[in-house]
């Protein structure tokens, strides 16, 4: 008799090669964590340079304050999904202020990111329309698009001709299309050239989705993404978002003007089939979001980190995931054991990244993937990039000189 | 007209650079399990094979495509819909 576990006999041994080499890479434990960008690993202090908490916002006080008072008035959780009994004011009210913030006319809030791209890919396509997405897309887009059912095509990435060429060879009959990318790609911190994919929209005639989860609070001198920087937020019809980056909370939304828009309450699964969102989560949400929009020098702060820590690592003479500044800053490594090693050597010494390696990076990359916030201090930076430079570009120039 | 040959041959030799193993390839070997190449890279993979035809093999086909033997059957049937004869 098979056993159901037995396919993932290769996992375990990889998971087993990964803990004998050190800690465990993909299942660190923050026994207490103590500001944005500290907290106690392995009975020690560690700076936190993997936690995609770009705004350095999730100890706020007046947010916690707001979190706390959600807690009292409205209960620890609600119970039920939107469509029953768990629409709560606080759940209305915060998508209001999300529309107002995004300049769009309707948004729906979902439980968590990958919900909400599960939900809005799902929701707007079904098995007759076409859905092309980019090949580093992000699993939560992968997975929407099995759920809809749809026909899925995938072109290079961040290669808009590659994406042309695919379209011509449609048939005209074929239903809707919808083409998806995302505002900063999360591996390896590059963003799409927008314009020319607006340009093919014009020329083919797609409804296109852009997930600006990494990007939102980031990009765009309103912090509403790469749409926002790139003035071409008429174009991309419908937005996607997480809580669980910039906002500092957990959660999704999705947003856009079409007068139809919220029949995806009705039609998009991951919307209608699980629990609302705790009233905790969504009055930080919605604190956060007032925080970010009066704090535009948050950002500010971040591309400064950014940019330090982007020339830092070049100067170091690394090898980089993109060659623009981005609050995604990812070292590319030769192979796993020697990536895994480093990472463990940087985690003694103090500093906590991420690690990524195939299958769930591009181009079989493995890599220390650090993303920046605005709460590290210069000094912070700092020592990550004499870390780096005794970790990782010690071990470079030592393979270079073998 | 290309013969299901010429298209394992081809298949063959687009799939090189993704065995890193050096696994032995035939008609009946399962892409991603023969191969232990990961989901990632079997996409990767049959992009190579879309560019050398101009065809789109979409990502729904993949998940009933096991072998050489599977892809090679729906690149001769992408082929014939490309050119009707």
């Amino acid at each position: 008799m098979t056993r159901l576990l037995d396919k993932y006999q290769t996992i375990i041994e990889r998971r087993a090669r990964m803990l004998a080499a050190g800690s465990d890479a993909v299942g660190l434990v923050n026994q207490q964590v103590l500001s944005p960008t500290r907290a106690i690993i392995n009975g020690r202090e560690t700076i936190l340079a993997g936690t995609n908490n770009y705004m350095g916002i999730t100890f706020e006080p007046d947010c916690i304050a707001a979190g706390q008072a959600a807690l009292a008035d409205f209960g620890t959780g609600t119970t039920g999904s939107r469509i029953a009994n768990g629409t709560y004011s606080i759940h209305t009210e915060l998508e209001a202020a999300l529309a107002q913030f995004l300049g769009r006319r309707h948004c729906i809030v979902f439980t968590t990111g990958y919900q909400a791209n599960l939900a809005m890919i799902s929701g707007l396509a079904g098995p007759r329309d076409t859905i092309f997405l980019d090949a580093d897309s992000h699993s939560s887009i992968y997975d929407g698009c099995t759920l809809s059912g749809a026909k899925l095509v995938r072109f290079r990435h961040n290669d808009a001709p590659d994406l042309g060429k695919r379209l011509a060879r449609m048939d005209a009959d074929d239903g809707g299309k919808l083409v998806v990318l995302e505002g900063i790609y999360s591996m390896l911190g590059d963003r799409p050239p927008l314009a020319d994919f607006v340009e093919l929209k014009r020329q083919y005639g797609f409804e296109l989705l852009v997930d600006e989860a990494h990007s939102f609070g980031v990009l765009g001198p309103n912090g509403r993404g790469l749409a926002d920087e790139a003035g071409l937020e008429e174009e991309c019809d419908y937005v996607v978002g997480t809580f669980s980056k910039s906002i500092g909370s957990i959660g999704g939304f999705g947003a856009g003007n079409d007068e139809m828009f919220d029949v995806l309450r009705y039609a998009a699964r991951p919307y209608m089939f699980t629990a609302s969102p705790s009233p905790a989560t969504i009055a930080t949400a919605r604190a956060v979001l007032a925080r970010l929009a009066a704090e535009p020098e948050r950002r500010t702060r971040l591309w400064e980190n950014s940019k330090r820590l982007h020339e830092g690592f070049r100067d170091l003479g690394l090898d980089l995931g993109c060659d623009v500044v981005s609050p995604i800053v990812a070292v590319k490594c030769p192979d796993e054991p020697s990536t895994v090693a480093m990472w463990n050597a940087l985690l003694d010494a103090g500093v906590y990244v991420n690690i990524a390696v195939p299958p769930g990076t591009p181009n079989r990359l493995c890599l220390l993937r650090c993303s920046v916030s605005a709460a590290h201090t210069t000094d912070e930076i700092d020592l990550i990039l004499e870390l780096f430079g005794k970790v990782v570009a010690a071990a470079h120039h030592t393979r270079a000189s073998a | 007209m290309t013969t299901r040959d010429e298209i394992y041959a081809t298949l063959c030799r687009l799939l090189q650079p993704f065995n890193s193993n050096g696994v032995e390839l035939s008609p009946d070997t399962e892409i991603s399990a023969d191969l232990s190449i990961d989901s990632v890279s079997v996409m990767d993979f049959v992009m190579e094979v879309e560019d050398n035809y101009e065809i789109d093999i979409p990502l729904n086909v993949l998940s009933e495509t096991r072998t050489m033997n599977d892809l090679v059957t729906v690149v001769e049937g992408r082929l014939k819909q490309k050119a009707p004869s």
